[in-house]
């Protein structure tokens, strides 16, 4: 029984190795770990959306081998069930990148693992600073927190904004901005009257808002992942009646995701928000990008800055598997994302070659009505921003 | 037939073993060699057996009913991560660590679960889970908060077997720590001492009047649950290397419960199996059919199986062994 069972095994694995073997020599496999259900599914589907639009765009073909997206689903932040399918994905099918990670756990397990196996990965959201520095395998697309947080503080202080009450939601993420937020702030001479963090799962912000309004501050400091909080944050601070206290809102520019953002309605109007992209940015290539999105998922679909990151990523593994001719080697594939350019929708990009973080421009916007839908406006920017740390 | 059970003598359980039981074991190690693509998933599903069977001690046996077991699980998880990132990575006495924690908390809050009765309990369990969840979230300079426990580096098993990526030693060591502990688990249900268990689940009220102490039999069993889940918890934390917040979320305290109902409770074998079907159907639903939609999909297993065998597919499946057999007799 034992021998037979060892024969089988030997038979199952020859055919699964030659079946694989064989596919291996004209595709190159791209697998995403997603956090495709549960509540970031919002998240997901706009990566989604960017990657399959940078392949229908640009033919799913390059260097003679065909390129294969498997999207693999975390259910949410369960590290587990990320580092599970990253190893799967990398043991199973072979792939020769890893993508994907919305959050910013999910990422840091997968860490390891990608390292381990030499795997190249492209970050495209998780934006706790400190992730690449977890693997040489790992690049970002993305931004991180204190990239997008500090240009909105100083926009704070040379706007005569002194006193600011900050709001971050209690994770990785919001803890960086708060802090970039505050060291830059009062360095700059500006004055912290009062801070929460708000629990990253269903959160109540009534009473946060409130105490928001006893302190009075000049403006209110926001982080909270964007979607559905950012709705439910919105909507409370109109309520309450904060903007006729005179209280502004500002913050990295998550809360006013495009794609949540007229779901937040006109409450949003006047919010001033700093970050790297805005469906609103004035060039042909976003404009283009534009059409593209709603060409591909209808006239009300709003890409916001997740798609354009992971459409950003697929342009990156691309330039790759073209400049080794396909035959992607994990080290040599590092080699050419350091100091890679890419002509993004929102930019000029480029990959920091000591880092491997992005480095981009950071736009100051503010929320108005044009044409009866919302936008962010650009009016300010600041080029060439590094993660500060 | 009250005269039959009168007359009968009073015997304990048979508990030789079962040619099912033998070929269910087997049927595990070959897995090991037959699926050598899905030895991590393999891991994983073992781990959430054995938490699913330390739930079936305190609800199948004992009827003592929770949905925040993953308060254990958690606390052996964060031990056995905490040791190793802070330089003790042997794996065994990581084990045993996250054990004994978890068997102290488990003891601890014993005490303020089986004063009440069944939706006490429940508010109660719910009531501590959400507690460590959110003193983990809170400690996040031991924890890692949200972000998570990172850096557990694991030494060699026995000084041999690295924690290699494919999932050997994963698979091997977490299915050794899950055979071990399943048959003392197996030998204890089925002693006096898991006979008052049934007792206690059926008609507790009688328990006291043949003279065995109710709510020290409660808590025992509670503790035992809990430092078998703190020892899954572990067995996870050691496998990947990583500990999420999640460990302790509600959400894996619900899943378990799903799990071991669809299994079937009161049987021990229940929970593996649930945990095979569960996890086997959401790694192909969600690779094969929907990344998105899988959840529909195993909402309609969940349906069906419960609909066709209302004590899960063990009590299904035994069902339709028995008729076969008094056919062929």
């Amino acid at each position: 029984m034992i021998t037979r069972g060892i024969l089988a095994t030997a038979v199952a694995s020859a055919v699964a190795f030659g079946a694989s073997h064989a596919e291996a020599q004209n595709t190159i496999k791209v697998g995403a770990v997603l956090e495709v259900t549960g509540p970031f599914a919002s998240l997901a589907k706009q990566m989604t959306n960017g990657m399959q639009l940078y392949m229908k765009q640009h033919g799913d073909t390059v260097a003679g081998k065909r390129i294969e997206l498997i999207i693999r689903d975390t259910t949410g932040a369960q590290p587990d069930i990320a580092r599970r399918l990253t190893q799967e994905l990398i043991a199973r099918d072979n792939v020769d990148f890893i993508v994907g990670f919305a959050l910013t756990p999910n990422a840091l397990a997968a860490a390891p693992v990608v390292t381990e196996a030499k795997k190249p990965t492209i970050i495209m959201n998780a934006a706790t600073s400190v992730i690449v520095s977890r693997s040489p395998y790992m690049t970002r697309v993305s931004m991180t927190l204190p990239q997008v947080t500090a240009p909105i503080a100083e926009w704070a202080l040379k706007n005569n904004i002194k006193k600011v009450f900050t709001l971050v939601a209690d994770y990785g993420p919001g803890l960086d901005s708060e802090a970039t937020f505050k060291k830059t702030f009062t360095a700059g001479g500006g004055q912290i009257v009062g801070e929460v963090r708000t629990p990253f799962t269903n959160p109540d912000f009534g009473p946060f808002i409130q105490r928001i309004k006893d302190a009075a501050p000049e403006a209110t400091f926001i982080f909270l992942p964007a979607g559905e909080q950012a709705i439910a944050f919105m909507k409370g601070f109109q309520e309450r009646g904060l903007p006729q206290a005179g209280i502004r809102l500002i913050g990295p520019g998550d809360v006013v995701e495009d794609d949540v953002l007229e779901a937040i309605g006109d409450v949003a109007l006047g919010a001033i928000t700093s970050h790297h992209y805005s469906m609103a940015h004035e060039s042909p290539q976003n404009a283009a990008y534009v059409k593209a999105y709603t060409d591909a998922y209808g006239a009300t679909a709003r890409p916001a800055f997740t798609s354009v990151a992971a459409y950003d990523g697929m342009a990156m593994i691309y330039e790759v598997a073209r400049r080794l001719n396909g035959v992607i080697d994990g080290d040599k594939a590092m080699e050419i994302i350091k100091g890679m350019k890419i002509d993004s929708a929102r930019g000029a990009i480029s990959i920091d070659p000591e880092t491997r973080d992005v480095i981009q421009t950071v736009y100051v916007r503010r929320v108005e009505k044009k044409n009866g839908r919302l936008f962010n406006v650009e009016f300010d920017k600041i080029a060439d921003v590094k993660d500060p740390k | 037939m009250p005269d039959d059970v009168a007359t009968r003598p009073v015997r304990l359980p048979d508990d030789r073993w079962h040619p099912l039981e033998i070929v269910f074991w087997l049927g595990l190690v070959t897995a090991f060699f037959l699926f050598p693509g899905y030895r991590v998933l393999g891991s994983q599903i073992l781990i959430t057996g054995l938490f699913a069977v330390s739930l079936d001690l305190i609800l199948g046996y004992a009827g003592i009913v929770s949905l925040g077991h993953a308060a254990f699980f958690g606390v052996g998880a964060y031990t056995a991560g905490l040791l190793a990132v802070y330089g003790w990575g042997e794996p065994i006495t990581g084990l045993f660590a996250g054990a004994a924690t978890a068997a102290i908390v488990g003891y601890g809050t014993s005490f303020l679960v089986v004063r009440g009765h069944d939706l006490a309990r429940l508010m109660m369990t719910l009531g501590i889970g959400f507690l460590l969840f959110e003193a983990a979230n809170k400690a996040a300079f031991v924890t890692g908060g949200v972000d998570g426990l990172s850096g557990v580096v694991m030494w060699k098993l026995f000084g041999v077997f690295t924690f290699d990526f494919a999932g050997r030693t994963a698979y091997l060591y977490s299915l050794a720590v899950l055979f071990i502990l399943f048959v003392v688990l197996r030998r204890v249900v089925a002693s006096p001492f898991g006979l008052s268990l049934i007792g206690i689940r059926e008609r507790s009220r009688r328990i006291p009047a043949i003279g065995a102490p109710l709510r020290q039999r409660e808590v025992a069993i509670f503790t035992i649950s809990a430092a078998v889940a703190g020892m899954a918890g572990a067995l996870l934390a050691q496998t990947t290397q990583f500990v999420g917040l999640d460990v302790l979320s509600f959400s894996r305290s619900a899943e378990v419960l799903i799990i071991l109902i669809l299994g079937g409770a009161g049987r021990l074998y229940g929970g593996l199996i649930g945990a095979v079907v569960y996890m086997v159907a959401q790694d192909i639903l969600s690779t094969y059919i929907s990344a998105a939609y899988w959840r529909f999909w195993i909402g309609l297993l969940l349906v069906a199986i419960v609909l066709v065998a209302h004590g899960g597919i063990l009590d299904g499946a035994t069902a339709i062994y028995r008729r076969l057999t008094r056919g062929r007799s």
